[in-house]
């Protein structure tokens, strides 16, 4: 799960990570009443998306005045900013960050992620703040560092403060920098973080550590425990799709092309899904029905496939082993029935009660086109689509 | 012979009370020679009472105290399923199946950790479980589409190792042992592990590996095998068409930061002379092509 930056600094702060005081705001009025109690004479406006790249579209402003606050919040309030990871449709704002101007003497970069392969916690910190830890991993990864954390000692003093060494903060501000890092991995593992990001990390002209951006996501597996991160979760930076599949426990996940697939298993999900590249076509989605898909799921997940308006077939793919395929087929024949279907299916089974499920279809009466394989099923419904 | 397991293992099941545990306990015994296998259910609350005849221990030192058990399938819930490997580990059992999905990454890190310098092996969580045909299944795979043979199968999908399987099936081809190790990013065994150990098994002469996007494990694994693998190996990566960013249903089936994609595993497994197919119908076919 994502929050916004605002959210993040917010539980930062609970960590003792200092980022500038700032707001969020809803509206203009709220944006100016805000840089008016911050006080001072500069601020920035920020976008609020779960996106990166905002300053790039436009959506982060430094301004020096109460009335260029207005203005800028009102340009960018409301505003569909694009940026390299919003896609070309780019995203509504809805919410700004309004924080104190900060005094910048240098950029850095501190995140965390879980790594693999150490199967540990990694502090990666770097001294080229403001650039994206990819680009500076591809160009010059020697100015990245990294320390997989012992989970029984947590992130040392010592550990950390060679990284900040590292890193060039200067040597008045590296105890607050260690303090800054043991923060954010208390804040990590504390909250079940999956990734954060502090990019950049600045250090002031008076020598403060501060975060002055905060990428935060989570791991939704231990959300339960964590009510009040659940509470940030914004449903306008999701997709309305994956949302209400995620009410019938359906995985769902929207792709740009015009074939429908829905299958068992997440593997067997993305397998089908390169089986229909391979043949020519796009998949319309990722669709992972569980193990223990019932006749109402299938049809939950036909109708959810059908709205898109871009879906121009369907392709069924189902391995039954505990789950048996004469009631997939049930829960298709339903489907097919209930949204009355327009557009060509090709269903492939196998496994479990495979001649019965087969059996049903035949008996349906509907167009259902069988196929026996992957290969065969996703050829069927690249050629029928082509053809309808 | 087999790899992990085989008709003498024992087995104990945690979470023998719950719906899961109850329903794949049933299927497991019932399949080969599950009867001789699975010996023992542990449930704090339920010691002294029995499913099916399988007794309860409050336990997993007790069960394995009074059963003989080695092994043991963890169908626990997702937040109390970390706890139980590490219950499993602390008794010495020699290895410890996790079925359950939706295990908190944090708890697996710190599990990860206990487990330093213990003999425990761990496959899972999320994970189908290991099957060897026609001796013993320990886990939620339908049993009756394998059959015994020569062919190991290594997959971190469920039904995508089914798939796999049912293709092998065709061609006549029957497995030594499946091992699915699971979508999660924090677990017990990696595709190398079990490489290693078929590559070890006198019983298994060709292996079929399954992967997916996210992590760097198939290469890894890729790797290891260009040095050592005395055996063919076939491949296929799930995941071509994922976008990266995007959990694809498993945990770790992501592609982050321009890492884990399926195109950079299928290279490095084919510089590594590992024969691949970008079509997942072909598994099956390009196994009997290596043999």
């Amino acid at each position: 799960m994502n929050i916004h930056e605002y959210q993040g600094k917010e539980i930062l702060r609970r960590y003792g990570v200092q980022t500038p005081r700032g707001q969020a705001c809803f509206s203009v009025e709220d944006a100016v009443r805000v840089a008016q109690e911050l006080g001072g004479k500069v601020w920035v406006v920020k976008a609020q998306i779960h996106a990166g790249g905002r300053g790039k579209g436009g959506g982060v402003k430094v301004v020096k005045s109460l009335e260029d606050v207005r203005e800028q919040a009102s340009q960018i309030l409301g505003m569909t900013l694009i940026t390299h990871q919003t896609g070309p449709e780019g995203r509504l704002v809805k919410r700004l960050l309004v924080e104190e101007g900060a005094d910048i003497a240098k950029e850095l970069y501190v995140g965390m992620v879980v790594d693999r392969a150490t199967q540990r916690i990694t502090l990666m910190a770097s001294s080229e703040g403001g650039m994206e830890i990819e680009e500076v991993a591809a160009n010059s990864p020697e100015k990245i560092h990294k320390i997989a954390i012992d989970p029984g000692a947590g992130l040392t003093s010592l550990d950390a403060a060679t990284v900040a060494r590292a890193i060039g903060i200067p040597e008045g501000s590296v105890a607050e920098a260690v303090r800054f890092m043991q923060g954010l991995y208390t804040a990590f593992t504390e909250c079940d973080a999956s990734l954060a990001e502090i990019n950049p990390l600045i250090i002031t002209g008076d020598g403060r550590v501060l975060a002055l951006d905060a990428k935060l996501n989570f791991d939704s597996n231990a959300l339960f425990r964590h009510p009040d991160i659940v509470a940030m979760r914004d449903l306008d930076e999701e997709d309305p799709a994956e949302i209400e599949a995620s009410k019938f426990d359906l995985s769902y996940i929207s792709l740009n092309g015009n074939i429908g697939c829905l299958v068992n298993g997440a593997g067997l999900a993305m397998a089908t899904m390169d089986t229909i590249k391979l043949f020519g076509a796009e998949p319309a989605n990722f669709l992972d029905v569980g193990g223990g898909a019932t006749a109402q799921k299938v049809t939950e997940a036909f109708k959810l496939m059908l709205k898109n308006p871009a879906v121009k077939g369907i392709l069924v793919n189902i391995f039954g082993g505990i789950m048996r395929c004469d009631t997939i087929a049930e829960g298709v024949i339903a489907a097919v029935r209930e949204v009355n279907l327009s557009v060509p299916l090709v269903v492939r089974m196998k496994g479990t009660n495979e001649d019965l499920g087969k059996e049903l279809l035949k008996k349906s009466g509907l167009p259902i086109i069988s196929a026996d394989n992957m290969a065969d099923a996703a050829r069927a419904i690249v050629t029928a689509v082509s053809s309808h | 012979m087999s790899i992990l397991i085989d008709k003498h293992t024992k087995v104990m099941t945690q979470g023998i009370t719950g719906k899961t545990g109850q329903f794949h306990t049933r299927m497991c015994r019932d399949y080969a020679n599950g009867k001789e296998c699975f010996v023992a259910g542990v449930n704090p609350n339920k010691a002294g009472e029995n499913f099916e005849g399988i007794p309860i221990f409050g336990t997993v030192k007790e069960a394995k105290q009074q059963t003989g058990a080695t092994a043991s399938v963890i169908y626990v819930p997702p937040p109390f399923a970390a706890a139980a490997i590490d219950e499993a580990v602390d008794a010495g059992l020699d290895l410890v199946i996790c079925i359950t999905e939706g295990v908190p990454v944090r708890d697996m890190i710190n599990t990860r950790y206990r487990m330093q310098g213990k003999h425990t092996i761990l496959v899972g969580p999320n994970c189908p479980g290991v099957i060897t045909p026609e001796e013993i299944k320990i886990g939620i795979m339908p049993g009756h589409i394998h059959k015994k043979g020569r062919i190991g199968v290594v997959s971190r999908s469920g039904t995508l190792t089914y798939e796999a399987v049912g293709q092998l099936m065709e061609l006549g081809l029957g497995q030594s042992t499946c091992v699915g190790i699971g979508g999660d990013p924090v677990n017990g065994m990696k595709h190398i592990d079990v490489m290693r150990l078929f590559n070890a098994d006198p019983e298994t002469d060709a292996v079929i590996m399954v992967g997916e996007i996210g992590g760097e494990d198939e290469e890894v694994c890729a790797r290891w095998i260009k040095d050592n693998m005395k055996k063919p190996v076939v491949g296929f990566i799930a995941g071509v068409t994922a976008p990266p960013g995007k959990r694809m249903g498993h945990a770790g089936a992501i592609i982050s930061g321009g890492k884990g994609t399926a195109q950079e595993k299928l290279a490095v497994m084919e510089e590594c002379g590992i024969k691949v197919t970008r079509n997942p119908a072909e598994m099956g076919r390009l196994l009997k092509s290596v043999l």
